[in-house]
């Protein structure tokens, strides 16, 4: 890497409130010509705070920020692109319906031109396309780009601005660990050419194999500086949490019966085979990891189960007996319970109180309600318990449950399906948003379960957390699901591969 | 200037909001009365006098009321489950056709049997109406604003249609009108000589039903749940579209009432003028009301107040009476927006 | 046979392209404002305040572009309030809607009731008169459909030019685009969602206006109550129809109206068989169905009808 002197990006003194919450806490950097600097923190340090602060999306309450030696005026993404600060945010800003070259003129051309230089457009951005590696073509829409492909479109979006900082957050949150090297590789050519990269993200091998340096928040501080080659994982993973993390302790103990089976199931849906051929047996006293890239059939396999959806072949059998009809109240009939991917939305109603929401999935049965009438009272009692056992912070049972902080609604949705004792639990990425004392809970939780005989399908994306809790581990991809492996015998590098297709029937190498 | 969501909702907007509503209406109307060549005042006391200044003024506010409160109920369920409703008009007509059907002779029942039956044959036609439109909500993804909103407009031709044929009075000179109703398919009147009749009653009775299912059923806790949030209510188990096409029942069926309530109770047969469009002002009257069925009763009388009054006013100070129609949009407007003060709190940077 | 035949006639074509018109305008304004992620459900009001509001400056000796620009500006009135209630108050586009239709409603009969306390026949203007186009109005049978129409009609054709020009082919138009699909990505830009949108929906609602002013400076030369008659909700169904786009807009506005004039005329042909009340039905019940066709809705823009707020992410 190309280190110089030149400071490119300067931070001072970045405070920022939201209320009560100090997202940001006097924070200062410098970000250096030609380097990749990590920003790395938890969910919830205040990375993309402070990001949005620099871009101009949200404003700085004290501190002031340099680009190029000049200060950079607030509140202005105008200002903060046209000093070449170009920003790739974790969720896309593009038009799906629009072309890839819609998507990057939008907002290169005087608002009120007659004309657009579209021809113009095309040239320059196929000459990026050449000098970078960035291959993608402009005529196809957005929505038919795969996900890395479409990450290339926002990259070459900020370098058709001629960005000279380019800010990368969670870049690699939807891609394979081989698209990221990729996009590693992509980095280092920028680099290579004198631009300067702030790479925010939570992930600690990500951050030793691409930065140079490596700057750590935690709470809303800045609490660390290093040189990556001077520092470890363990070192980070410390400064990062504040305390060393334990690791979730999973004892081995004897499988129980089926209790969830799945018999070459296949789920077409949205003009293509969501799912193809998936075969599975799922014991008590187990927890099998389900590992992949998402939108690989991971969400198909969970609506499945949370019976959303009907299988178009094959057979799901429950305890033995095979379910013919699905619907969301048979499964919880059945004993199976679902933390669902996205909690806010699908998890809970947000404007429903806490107690409407904990008798949502068991309203027409006593003790909740008799004949059609709600016994409120009843309600009220199970929502008081629940909220005591899972430590649930709130204003009350009849509180509104969207004001709740990600880690208590998750604790609510974890209360509510655990009280029906499930014998199946399905935990669709249980963990993501949450910050680490939420975590630990939850996986306590799981374990917990595991260790009362229920059977948990645990679908994550965090690689480190399906290794530390799974009996053992299937892989997805574009449908198809993998044969078990024992936790043992698996490795990180072999689940990238997998992830990435090698080893599934009937595909090549995959790329 | 931005908005920043509220930690806890203050209560003490359900009541503050319909009151800056109805404030807004007033001062919108005083600037019309200017513009009309009249003092707001003598205009707002005609109003007030011609809604509730004598005993005559007030009991044609409450007979006026009465086919709003049902509209207003329909409205209110069907808005609760975020079901666009925007048909009461044409729910209503459907109701008035089923009462002519049935009440003209054609059945020769007493009234303690007649009455229920129109009524329940009513609710009927006017629920599966609303179905059809909510069939293709939930199976095609059409907005049942722009359905429903067309229907009206087939349902009056409809009218329009039976009443020059199958439903023509014989005895009405070539008019397009009914048959009257038979004196057992009538509603009585509540006061003798007054025009306040039963269906004022039924209507409080209406909304009282509504309230209890809305706060002590399983169906009411459904409705909730589908509103807000129809993805999660999905997960949780509840057959959503279950749920909406039940409360399209209901609320067709509600709205049909209005029409009954009409025909049997004041007008006597069904005319093309009989709805001034009740259907529209009832999406009003749940606005103000908040959705909740027991302030239907209450925005109902309002509502039904400034159109009795605009229409004595209009007699007497001689400013055009759709300046009660312009009050009551008006409020809707501003009932809205103060809605939004529940939940978020306006921040001047 | 002779139900045939009338297809053939220039004349039911000449009619078409006339009731075309006013619904060429009205649906290329909600298409501005449904693109930009904004649906309009005042636009039967706005119509409404364009018939009038035209019609009225004339009458009171305004020219008839005068007149027309007049309309317009009504119409974007009301279109600026629509846009402020539902952009940064972000309420609900549906009440919201609905709310503007009553309100430009009944002030325009108000104000009708005011101007005119007790005619009966309400006073008539010099409308547009048909313009013909030299030698292309000469042309057997598209001739006559065509080029023998009023300004008001040929300024519609235009229109839709213009507004497909501006959506594809200039920067403000890629704006609106990508404001309706993915506000985000608009203002990452730096470019304000608010405004942009606001914008769009005040020109949309101009548009609907010079439809309704077509009505009563064109079409009629009066204005009477219930004048629109449904029309707006008609173009949100010919908006779904078009896929959002200007050109099959078009087609669906004079397929509609095609069908309107002709179910016209088999009135008189068939009028002994059936009511006139069921040939009346059919354009309602034909936008249901059209709506119904349309409802895997392919091409809708996705940021349609949310609300889009600052700083939530």
């Amino acid at each position: 890497m190309v280190e110089s002197t030149d400071v490119v990006l300067r931070l001072s003194g970045i405070t920022k409130r939201f209320g009560p919450l100090l997202a940001n806490d006097a924070i200062s950097l410098d970000l250096h010509r030609g380097e990749v600097l990590a920003l790395l923190g938890e969910n919830g340090a205040g990375k993309t705070t402070l990001m949005n602060i620099l871009f101009g999306h949200y404003v700085a309450d004290e501190g002031s920020i340099e680009a190029f030696g000049e200060t950079l005026p607030p509140r202005s993404p105008k200002a903060a692109l046209a000093r070449g600060i170009g920003m790739v945010h974790q969720h896309f800003t593009l038009a799906d319906n629009l072309t890839v070259l819609d998507n990057v003129m939008l907002g290169t051309e005087p608002l009120w031109r007659i004309r657009s230089q579209r021809a113009a457009a095309r040239a320059r951005l196929a000459e990026l396309s050449e000098t970078f590696g960035l291959v993608v073509d402009p005529d196809t829409r957005i929505a038919d780009l795969s996900v890395g492909e479409r990450q290339r479109v926002e990259i070459l979006k900020a370098l058709y601005r001629d960005a000279r900082i380019l800010i990368l957050d969670e870049p690699t949150a939807v891609l394979t660990p081989q698209e990221t090297e990729a996009l590693f590789a992509t980095l280092q050519r920028l680099v290579g050419r004198g631009l300067a990269i702030i790479f925010i993200s939570h992930k600690l091998h990500e951050v030793m194999a691409v930065s140079g340096r490596v700057v750590v928040l935690r709470q809303g501080k800045l609490v660390a500086e290093r040189r990556t080659a001077e520092t470890n994982r363990h070192e980070l993973a410390e400064l990062m949490v504040g305390r060393p993390i334990p690791e979730p302790k999973v004892e081995a103990i004897p499988l129980g019966p089926v209790a969830l089976s799945l018999n070459a199931v296949a789920l077409a849906g949205e003009g293509r085979a969501r799912l193809q051929d998936v075969s599975l047996a799922l014991h008590g006293n187990e927890i099998v990891g389900i590992a992949g890239v998402s939108g690989n059939g991971q969400s198909a396999l969970a609506d499945l189960i949370s019976g959303i959806v009907q299988p178009t072949g094959g057979a799901l059998s429950l305890f033995g007996q095979e379910i013919q009809y699905f619907d969301p109240a048979r499964m919880v009939a059945y004993g199976v319970a679902r933390i669902p991917e996205d909690r806010h939305a699908v998890g809970v109603v947000g404007d429903l109180s806490l107690e409407e929401n904990l008798i949502s999935a068991r309203y027409r049965e006593a003790p909740f309600s008799r004949r059609g009438l709600i016994d409120w009272k009843a309600a009220r009692d199970f929502a008081t318990r629940i909220i005591a056992d899972y430590d649930v912070r709130c204003p009350g049972p009849q509180a509104a449950t969207r004001l709740l902080s990600g880690g208590n609604m998750q604790k609510l949705i974890l209360g509510r399906e655990m009280a029906l004792s499930p014998r199946i639990i399905l935990a669709n990425q249980p963990t993501r948003g949450l910050d680490i004392g939420a975590v630990g809970y939850v996986h306590q939780q799981l374990l917990k379960a595991r260790g009362k005989g229920a059977g948990i399908l645990l679908i994550s994306e965090d690689l480190d957390e399906l290794l530390a809790l799974s009996d053992r581990i299937v892989v997805m991809h574009r449908g198809r699901m993998s044969m078990p492996m024992a936790r043992s015998d698996v490795t990180i590098r072999h689940l990238g591969l997998m992830m990435a297709g090698h080893g599934f029937a009937g595909e090549a190498d995959a790329a | 200037m931005r908005l920043e969501p509220r930690i806890e909702a203050a209560s003490s907007i359900w009541v503050v909001a319909p009151l800056v509503a109805v404030a807004a209406s007033f001062v919108v109307a005083a600037v019309l009365a200017l513009a009309g060549g009249a003092s707001p005042l003598s205009v707002f006391a005609a109003v007030i006098k011609g809604a509730a200044g004598t005993q005559f003024a007030f009991l044609e506010t409450l007979t006026r009321a009465t086919p709003l409160i049902f509209t207003g109920l329909a409205a209110a369920v069907a808005f609760r489950a975020k079901l666009w409703n925007i048909g009461g008009e044409a729910q209503l007509y459907a109701g008035a056709i089923m009462t002519i059907v049935l009440g003209t002779g054609a059945l020769p029942l007493p009234a303690p049997v007649l009455i229920p039956m129109i009524m329940a044959a009513a609710m009927l036609a006017g629920a599966l109406l609303l179905l059809g439109p909510t069939f293709l909500k939930t199976r095609f993804g059409v907005d049942e604003v722009v359905t429903t909103l067309l229907l009206n407009f087939v349902m009056v031709l409809f009218v329009s249609m039976l009443l020059d044929g199958a439903l023509k009075d014989p005895m009405g000179l070539g008019w397009p009108q009914s048959k009257k109703v038979i004196e057992a398919a009538q509603l009585p009147k509540l006061i003798h000589g007054k025009r306040l009749h039963l269906g004022f009653v039924i209507a409080i009775g209406a909304a009282l039903i509504v309230w209890f299912i809305n706060a002590r059923t399983t169906f009411g806790y459904e409705m909730r749940a589908v509103g807000f949030n129809p993805r999660a209510a999905r997960f949780a188990g509840i057959p959503v579209n279950r749920v909406m096409a039940k409360t399209a029942l209901l609320s067709g069926g509600l709205a049909a009432l209005a029409g009954v309530s009409e025909v049997a109770g004041l007008k006597g047969n069904l005319t093309l003028d009989l709805s001034p469009g009740f259907g529209y002002t009832g999406i009003v009257v749940a606005m103000l009301a908040v959705l909740h069925p027991v302030g239907v009763i209450a925005a109902a009388i309002f509502v039904a107040a400034m159109f009795v009054g605009a229409d004595a006013m209009s007699r007497t100070v001689g400013v055009p009476n759709y300046i009660a129609n312009v009050m009551v949009a008006t409020a809707l407007l501003t009932m809205v927006t103060a809605m939004l003060f529940t939940r978020f709190r306006l921040k001047l940077r | 046979m002779q139900a045939i035949q009338i297809i053939f006639e220039a004349s039911l074509w000449a009619a078409a392209i006339r009731i075309a018109s006013p619904l060429i305008f009205a649906t290329l304004g909600e298409l501005i404002c449904e693109r930009a992620g904004v649906l309009n459900l005042g636009i039967e009001g706005i119509m409404t305040v364009g018939a009038f509001a035209g019609w009225f400056a004339v009458y009171h000796g305004a020219d008839l572009w005068t007149g027309i620009v007049i309309a317009a500006l009504a119409g974007a009135a009301f279109g600026l309030l629509h846009g402020f209630l539902t952009v940064p108050l972000g309420l609900s586009q549906h009440v919201t809607g609905i709310g503007i239709t009553l309100l430009a409603t009944s002030l325009t009969y108000y104000a009708y009731r005011l101007a005119f306390p007790s005619v009966t026949s309400p006073p008539k203007i010099a409308t547009f008169a048909p313009l013909e186009i030299p030698l292309l109005s000469q042309i057997p049978i598209l001739g006559d459909a065509l080029f023998r129409q009023t300004p008001l009609t040929y300024l519609a054709f235009v229109a839709v030019i213009v507004v497909a020009y501006v959506l594809y082919r200039t920067p403000i138009g890629l704006a609106v685009r990508t404001v309706g699909e993915n506000p985000a990505a608009v203002e990452a830009q730096g470019i304000d969602v608010t405004w942009l949108r606001i914008g769009a929906v005040a020109v949309g609602s101009a548009f609907m206006a010079i439809g309704g002013a077509f009505l009563t400076m064109s079409a009629f030369n009066s204005f009477y109550f219930d004048m629109v008659n449904g029309r707006g909700w008609i173009c949100i169904a010919l908006v779904v129809f078009g896929s959002w786009r200007p050109g099959k807009a078009l087609l669906g506005a004079i397929l509609f109206a095609a069908f309107d004039a002709y179910q016209l005329r088999l009135q008189q042909l068939a009028g002994a068989y059936l009511p006139y009340q069921v040939f009346l039905m059919l354009p309602y019940i034909l936008s249901i169905l059209a709506l119904i066709a349309m409802s895997r809705r392919a091409g809708y823009p996705r940021a349609l009808m949310i609300p889009y707020r600052k700083g939530e992410r």
